[in-house]
């Protein structure tokens, strides 16, 4: 099984630190898995402009084909102006129309007010569900509060990421699983 | 029709087009050389012959895994290789060339095969093209609109003066040679969507639509916009063909047809696309509504007049070599169709 972690923004440094949790947890928990981790700020990705995602270069193909050949994607984002940022929109809109077919995807959110917990439900979960993800429907929300520079500090925030990442886990093999029964029905 | 070199009292047309793709087998994850791959087309052409199909199509696309960029080089060939099948693009993409260059080649096509070449015009899928030509991608419908009707009016004009952007003027020029009887049939291809068709309504030209999978029903909408806006644009529908073109593979039955086709198509699609095709809507083409032709022979045969009630069509055009489907495979499909498939389709089909 193959995960990718994505970091969705190139400021600040609290959805790193939380999607670096979680790299951590796969890391030391599942051997099955072969997980890598994406920060957006340490890729030059361009602006999608339409093309199918064959046909960028660079740091953009890289991104965009580690996406694609991803069993699951780890999502951490932070709140931008009441929604998730441009990179990570930018990163959505490189990716063809049903991108996410096949693919779980989960959410860690870091946001610099409570106010903003509904925001992933509202703006991020319709534009993965429109890319046919199966969707972890639970998300870690995180606070300032909830760290201390690169630590998360909060015993709640630690366990609910480890209740993530055994979601993901579970939720890609219960799928591959229950497709696999289908697909091995249809005879071709 | 008659203009465009069309007897519905035959039936409706059967073709075969190719994007002329070169993909590794991917049972043996083996490629066969491009000499080899260009000859196959060839020789495919002169098959499609023999078995008396209508049209044979081949295509452009400049990226990796495709082998047909010069297209109307292989034309030539194939028009040189056969007598009387008509031949043509599936399609050219005139965004990114010259369309006094493309009238010139297509119209010497039109004469070495005694008047049975054809232009379909489209805007490409993948757009590794505008880069390597030179143009910029922000331009792709612009390009494509002011080249097609540049082409439609060398057509009409033999002596042509125009301006436009993407192009340096032409004055009082003379684009030769002219096709055998003066004009040539120019299509536009189109995708799913009821926009472009509509498109190729308002302008008076027939059309050429592509049929990946999915609900016949749904590519009637487009065909139906289509003839809708040749109507409000003062043309007669009746005067104008439309050719669907799609994937077809015909085996024993249709599991057979399944089996030996999804990995080809999937593994192709993955590498062409980057995402494969999904089972669960590749199991739907058993279905008689799925414009996918894939099955037994009776079963395609079926399809296809389900198609024609909805369609009305002219002509329709398979695609079978997709993926790197072996050669033997593609004559066995050509025998099929030969014996079992077309002629029971023109049949039904007469007028």
């Amino acid at each position: 099984m193959k995960i990718v972690a994505v970091a969705g923004s190139i400021m600040g440094h609290r959805t790193r630190t939380a999607v670096d949790y979680a790299v951590k947890e796969i890391k030391e928990h599942y051997e099955e898995v072969a997980v890598e981790l994406i920060d957006l700020s340490e890729y030059q990705m361009v602006f999608s402009d339409g093309r199918n995602y064959l046909d960028y270069e660079g740091d953009t193909l890289k991104v965009t084909k580690a996406l694609m050949e991803a069993d699951a994607i780890m999502i951490g984002t932070p709140i931008f102006q009441a929604s998730i940022p441009g990179t990570l929109k930018n990163l959505f809109d490189l990716l063809p129309v049903h991108a996410f077919r096949d693919k779980v995807v989960s959410i860690l959110v870091t946001a610099g007010s409570p106010k903003h917990y509904l925001i992933p439900e509202q703006q991020l979960k319709p534009i993965l569900a429109y890319m046919k993800a199966q969707v972890v429907q639970t998300y870690v929300f995180m606070e300032e509060k909830d760290f201390r520079r690169k630590e998360i500090v909060s015993d709640d925030i630690l366990f609910r990421i480890q209740r993530l990442v055994e979601d993901t886990v579970v939720l890609t093999k219960a799928y591959a699983a229950m497709r696999k029964e289908k697909e091995d029905q249809y005879g071709f | 029709m008659d203009a465009y070199r069309i007897d519905q009292k035959k039936g409706m047309e059967f073709g075969l087009y190719t994007l002329g793709d070169h993909i590794p087998d991917p049972h043996t994850k083996e490629r066969i050389p491009a000499r080899q791959r260009l000859k196959e087309i060839i020789e495919l052409a002169k098959l499609c012959e023999e078995a008396g199909l209508d049209y044979f199509g081949v295509g452009e696309s400049h990226q990796e895994y495709f082998t047909t960029q010069a297209h109307s080089v292989v034309l030539g060939a194939i028009a040189q290789a056969t007598k009387r099948i008509k031949i043509g693009s599936a399609s050219t993409i005139i965004s990114t060339l010259d369309p006094v260059r493309v009238y010139e080649d297509f119209a010497t096509l039109d004469l070495i095969s005694d008047g049975r070449a054809e232009i379909v015009a489209g805007r490409a899928s993948r757009v590794g093209v505008f880069d390597l030509l030179g143009y910029r991608l922000r331009d792709y419908e612009e390009l494509f609109e002011e080249k097609f009707e540049l082409l439609l009016k060398i057509q009409e004009e033999e002596r042509v003066n125009w301006v436009g952007d993407h192009r340096a003027p032409l004055k009082n020029a003379q684009v030769l040679p002219r096709p055998l009887e003066g004009k040539m049939p120019i299509w536009r291809a189109v995708g799913g969507p009821p926009a472009s068709a509509i498109k190729a309504g308002a302008q008076g030209v027939p059309m050429f639509i592509a049929m990946l999978g999915g609900p016949a029903s749904s590519f009637k909408e487009s065909i139906d916009a289509y003839r809708q806006a040749l109507t409000e644009h003062g043309h007669n529908p009746e005067d104008f063909p439309v050719t669907t073109a799609g994937g077809f593979f015909a085996a024993g039955t249709t599991q057979e047809a399944q089996r030996m086709l999804y990995p080809y198509f999937n593994e192709g699609m993955k590498l062409t696309n980057g995402r494969g095709f999904p089972k669960q809507v590749f199991a739907q083409s058993s279905d008689h509504r799925d414009v996918m032709n894939v099955g037994s022979p009776q079963e395609i045969v079926e399809k296809i007049l389900y198609q024609h009630e909805l369609f009305q069509h002219q002509r329709y055009v398979a695609q079978i070599d997709f993926g790197g489907m072996p050669f033997s495979e593609l004559r066995k499909n050509i025998e099929l169709m030969a014996t079992e498939i077309v002629p029971k389709v023109k049949k039904y089909t007469k007028k």
